[in-house]
């Protein structure tokens, strides 16, 4: 629930979505659900030419199951606001 | 709960999608239907193979998808290119033998590898 309501927060930001595939799609956090199942808008991938099947695509939904990373920017993340909402779950 | 992924994935109901899956294939297609498990219905699907310079689309009818194969689904626009420009189509056949040439390479520079570090070369 804690990831969840955390990305819920930072809908409208820009972040890089790693796959565990290695393909790394960079957008605008339109929306999550539960199983933190990602939807970009204004995608475009990190490596475009290594990826030409995705060249046409401007909005994605990713699975949850196959994101390694989500990669935000340091600005946005506010340590303390995730330390204390992570002691807050441990109880 | 099922709203949450609703939202998610009925905006580009009806619409031409590119979908990924966990095997690395490429499905072109038109969404028909989904589940809570991300699993598809996909019609008019073709696999988009690309090697190199080459892409070929082997057309599949009509598929159902089981969600956890699913890696991404895209919404294609339809006004921005498809492709680069400097891919061209070829047939069925001609693709897989540009597959199976990449995999043999990919094979023979494994192989070559083993052998150097068996022999220890640097």
């Amino acid at each position: 629930m804690l990831f969840f309501s955390y990305f819920k927060d930072l809908v409208g930001r820009e972040v890089t979505v790693e796959l565990k595939n290695d393909l790394a799609i960079r957008g605008t956090l339109h929306s999550v659900d539960q199983y933190l199942n990602i939807k970009l808008e204004n995608t475009r991938v990190v490596d475009q030419d290594k990826y030409p099947h995705m060249l046409s695509v401007r909005n994605c939904f990713i699975r949850g199951s196959v994101v390694r990373y989500v990669q935000l920017p340091p600005e946005e993340v506010d340590i303390e606001l995730l330390h204390d909402a992570t002691r807050r779950e441990a109880r | 709960m099922m709203i949450a992924f609703s939202t998610l994935v009925l905006l580009p109901i009806l619409a031409k999608l590119v979908m990924l899956l966990g095997d690395g294939r490429h499905l072109l297609g038109l969404l028909r239907s989904f589940d809570q498990f991300a699993s598809i219905v996909l019609e008019g699907a073709c696999e988009r193979v690309i090697v190199g310079d080459l892409y070929c689309d082997i057309p599949l009818g009509l598929n159902v998808i089981r969600g956890e194969n699913v890696v991404l689904i895209g919404e294609m626009d339809m006004e921005k290119e498809e492709l680069p420009s400097h891919m061209t189509a070829v047939s069925t056949a001609e693709i897989k033998r540009a597959q199976k040439a990449g995999r043999d390479a990919t094979y023979l520079k494994g192989s070559m590898k083993n052998i150097m570090k068996s022999l220890d070369i640097d």
